[in-house]
């Protein structure tokens, strides 16, 4: 049959087709319009359910909240300082750790790595990112910490002993310094990652540029890329630092949980979501229990300051990427 | 697709505004499509001046110009796609078989069913059989009886000249034909929910000379049935099939006649300089 | 040039890209050494009785994680019949149907509760659901992680079909099929590896969470009888037979570790496997 022959051959021009129905298309258009908005309901309802939560302890306490040394459930009297400098030096300092390594492995992936490897390694390092932060801690109190204990604490006095974050007792290595180190461990990938972006980022007319004068690959990376990304490299270590605020299972599992102030790395400490996870189910009194709500609370807005103002720095990138993972 | 208006022309004798008509139409039909006034905006950018013009029914309207002149914003507003690009505004009039198409109660799903489109770069969607692909029309508009759907399947491959070479892998996955095959797996799709007019944008522009004479073959077979309205940028093609051809610049109609007339013998000179390729 | 200087530049390459790769692989040896200890630790311990068994009284040897393992399942499943569809369906509307103002501002949203720690999660559901239910259950851990799932599979449902070229969009509007129609049958069609990977990384995702279920589903000895009783679930579970007294809870929580991991990695295999098939880019899908 020609295809002339075919067309003259169609049954007539009445349509057979079924009228559209305007009343699906919008009732589709209002579901997803609906599940959509489901999000602006819940920032607000986390930041409603919370604040009122501490609404009692705010009440009591005031500013002092944020500045009292005293965590007392017996005597209801209740400061978050100890925690906030607890979740300070714990999430500063294992973002330290983890941003030097981060980036040499950003580096290796983006500019050094040869072709068959990246896909590979940068596998691995994703699925350090799935595990689970409770398998983390588990592996951190039978395996990581006995080690440090054993190993590379003592070494750490016996070098660096005159410092005085690497004076007091090591106790049994349930400390600060083991929080710091497993925090490093679980965002090392998402600076990695970040870091990556930023990187590839560069135009490789930079890189070009450099290897024109003669510049040998590092050198070309220094001036080429790292030069240009230091804003993105904040905000990597931005968004590091933010992850490792919220880590609760397995820092509690190392951390010693112990309030109370020292300058030493060596001794146990707690963080504002350690406490929270220790102490929630067992509140002794409402008003310990509005101040755990109140910690939760301070923990968010912290959570979200570093957020936004990773964003800032990533720019356009910090769009794009999912923030917060 | 946007169009970019283009400076003014340099030439001799500035023209008025295009208002130009087919002359003479053959045949006392009514017009498949009367546009009047037509102006068309992106937001602030206006990309069509005052475009009137009418097409023919059952017979091929070939539209050509350089790019950027607003040919295919043109198709557009013929089966109402042009709304869907963001800022997009029309003013004036568009008249399929009298009736008003931008009239408030009219329903662009239907308009669609009766004007179907073919697009420049041929788009069947890949999760779907070469047989899903064209029958997808019609399901989703809620045909449901088996044989109907078999029967135009065959009928529409047949039209689009292409049973013969799929009729043994319709089940395979639409990706799986060469380029020519699935611009012609397209051509079937559209022609599957039986529109009265078939608009097409570029059709040949990615494909290679033997698949772009297949396709022309196949515009030649179906303007007995259709009305066709094709957008061209190559004017051989457009002195090739159609019966009318419409010469666009800078968002002007400039003229429109019988294709022979216009390329042997235009009555613009802007029409006679793109013609022999002086510019373009 | 100096050749002196041109042989420490040199050097300094390899000893700079040394170190880089020596980073590398000292970023790596944590995940080596975990799977590693929970191989040798664990696998010895996950038999029949383990899987199906349950958790013996305090301080005497044996037992299972049958109603962990079966507690997860069950707070998986309830977070993901709630967070999925949500997710989903507002995925779509942020890719299909938002204008860029609306489309920023939910995002940002979105984005804000995915920075959000887990624990703040337990927290208002303890507010939201324990309080007033007067008792931790499952249906408070189940909601839990579904808040947990809904902003992640939002975002990332819209990053897979923005990956649709819009070509199919308007070839299905010219056929003169409804919007609805085009997106549900067409563009969903199209990029349901991308959806399904995103939603089953979630479900991979809050099957290892833990703090957002120590108030709201808490835990039980036995099987839960009733979703509105506390229930049992696997990261828990390793968590309290970790920070234990006993050895032999210690060895427990190796082997559901073990399980957990493997579960978790079964998930992200499916889905590399998932998205090979799929005609779009897979991006940063696999990145949660």
């Amino acid at each position: 049959m020609s295809a002339a022959a075919a067309l003259s051959a169609l049954p007539g021009r009445k349509s057979i087709l079924a009228p559209p129905s305007k009343a699906a298309d919008t009732a589709f258009y209002a579901l997803t319009f609906a599940m959509a908005i489901t999000v602006l309901a819940l920032v607000l309802i986390v930041g409603v359910e919370l604040f009122r939560g501490a609404q009692a302890s705010i009440h009591s306490f005031g500013w002092r909240f944020f500045v009292g040394a005293n965590w007392d459930p017996v005597n209801n009297d209740f400061g978050a300082l100890p925690f906030i400098a607890g979740t300070a030096v714990s999430s500063i300092l294992g973002t330290a750790i983890a941003l030097p390594l981060s980036l040499a492995t950003a580096i290796f992936l983006t500019e050094l790595a040869p072709a068959w490897a990246r896909q590979p390694v940068s596998t691995l390092v994703e699925m350090l990112a799935s595990i689970p932060s409770v398998i983390l801690g588990l592996w951190g109190i039978y395996v990581m910490v006995p080690w440090l204990h054993d190993a590379l604490f003592p070494l750490l006095k016996r070098y660096f002993g005159f410092l005085p974050i690497f004076q007091g007792p090591i106790g049994g290595g349930y400390c600060m310094l083991s929080a710091a180190m497993i925090i490093a461990i679980m965002i090392v990938p998402i600076i990695t990652s970040i870091a990556r972006e930023v990187f590839r980022a560069v135009p490789d007319s930079q890189r070009d540029a450099a290897y024109a004068l003669g510049a040998t690959h590092w050198e070309a990376t220094r001036l080429a890329v790292l030069n240009a990304s230091t804003r993105g490299i904040f905000g990597a270590a931005m968004l590091g630092l933010a992850r490792a605020l919220g880590e609760t299972m397995a820092v509690t599992m190392v951390i010693g949980n112990r309030p109370g102030f020292s300058a030493s790395l060596f001794a146990p400490g707690s963080t504002l979501a350690s406490t929270i996870a220790n102490e929630f189910v067992e509140a002794v009194s409402d008003l310990h229990l509005s101040a755990l709500f109140e910690l939760g609370l301070a923990l968010l807005l912290v959570t979200i300051v570093i957020n936004l103002l990773a964003r800032l720095l990533l720019g356009a990138l910090g769009r794009k990427t999912r923030l917060g993972l | 697709m946007t169009s970019q208006p283009q400076t003014s022309p340099n030439t001799e004798n500035p023209q008025p505004v295009a208002t130009a008509q087919p002359r003479p139409t053959p045949g006392p039909d009514q017009p498949t499509f009367e546009v009047q006034g037509l102006n068309v905006w992106f937001g602030e950018r206006q990309v069509l001046f005052d475009i009137c013009l009418r097409v023919q029914p059952k017979a091929v309207t070939a539209i050509i110009g350089p790019s950027g002149c607003g040919k295919t914003t043109f198709l557009r507003c013929l089966n109402r796609m042009h709304e869907l690009s963001p800022g997009a505004r029309l003013e004036g009039r568009v008249r399929l078989l009298g009736e008003d198409l931008y009239a408030r109660q009219v329903d662009p799903t239907l308009i669609r069913r009766r004007v179907g489109m073919v697009f420049q770069k041929s788009n069947p969607f890949p999760s779907m059989s070469v047989a899903d692909n064209v029958t997808i029309g019609l399901k989703l508009n809620g045909v449901r009886r088996k044989s109907l759907l078999q029967e135009r399947l065959e009928q529409t491959l047949r039209m689009a000249a292409l049973w013969d070479e799929v009729k043994d892998r319709l089940q395979a996955n639409a990706l799986s034909l060469s380029g020519g095959q699935q611009q012609r797996l397209c051509i079937a799709r559209a022609l599957a929910i039986e529109p009265e007019v078939l608009l097409m944008d570029e059709p040949a522009s990615a494909l290679d000379p033997q698949a772009t004479a297949k396709i022309e073959e196949l515009v030649l077979q179906l303007r007995r049935q259709l009305t066709i309205v094709i957008v061209t940028h190559n004017m051989q093609q457009a002195s090739r099939i159609s019966e009318i051809t419409a010469f666009f610049y800078a968002g002007k109609l400039i003229e429109a006649d019988q294709t022979k007339k216009l390329f042997t013998n235009p009555s613009h000179q802007q029409t006679e300089d793109y013609v022999t390729g002086r510019f373009g | 040039m100096n050749d002196l200087h041109h042989q420490w530049r040199k050097a300094k390459n390899w000893i700079v890209s040394g170190l880089c790769f020596a980073c590398a692989l000292m970023v790596l040896l944590p995940l080596g050494l975990v799977v590693f200890h929970l191989i040798r630790m664990g696998a010895s311990s996950i038999d029949w009785a383990f899987l199906t068994q349950l958790p013996n009284r305090a301080g005497e040897p044996g037992g299972g994680m049958a109603n962990a393992i079966v507690g997860s399942l069950i707070l998986i499943s309830l977070a993901a019949a709630i967070g999925i569809p949500v997710g989903v369906l507002g995925g779509i509307y942020l890719a299909e149907y938002a204008s860029d103002r609306r489309r920023a501002s939910i995002r940002f949203a979105a984005d804000l509760l995915n920075g959000t720690p887990s624990i703040v999660w337990g927290i208002v559901v303890y507010a939201l659901v324990v309080r007033p239910m007067k008792g931790a259950s499952a249906y408070a851990g189940g909601l839990a992680l579904a808040l947990i799932i809904i902003p992640l599979v939002i975002r990332t449902t819209e990053e897979i079909l923005q990956l649709v070229p819009n070509g199919h969009r308007e070839a299905a509007l010219a056929l003169g099929i409804p919007k609805w129609k085009g997106i549900v049958f067409i563009v969903l069609k199209t990029a349901r590896q991308g959806i399904l990977s995103g939603a089953l990384l979630a479900c991979s995702r809050v099957a290892g969470e833990t703090a957002p279920l120590l108030f709201t589903a808490a835990g039980n000895d036995s099987w839960s009888r009733k979703l509105s009783e506390p229930i049992a679930s696997l990261p828990r579970q390793i968590y309290d037979f970790a920070i234990g007294p006993y050895d032999d809870w210690h060895r427990q929580a190796w082997a559901g570790a073990l399980i957990l991991m493997m579960v978790a990695l079964a998930i992200n295999v499916t889905v590399r496997i998932l998205m090979r098939g799929s005609s779009l880019p897979s991006g940063q899908m696999t990145q949660m």
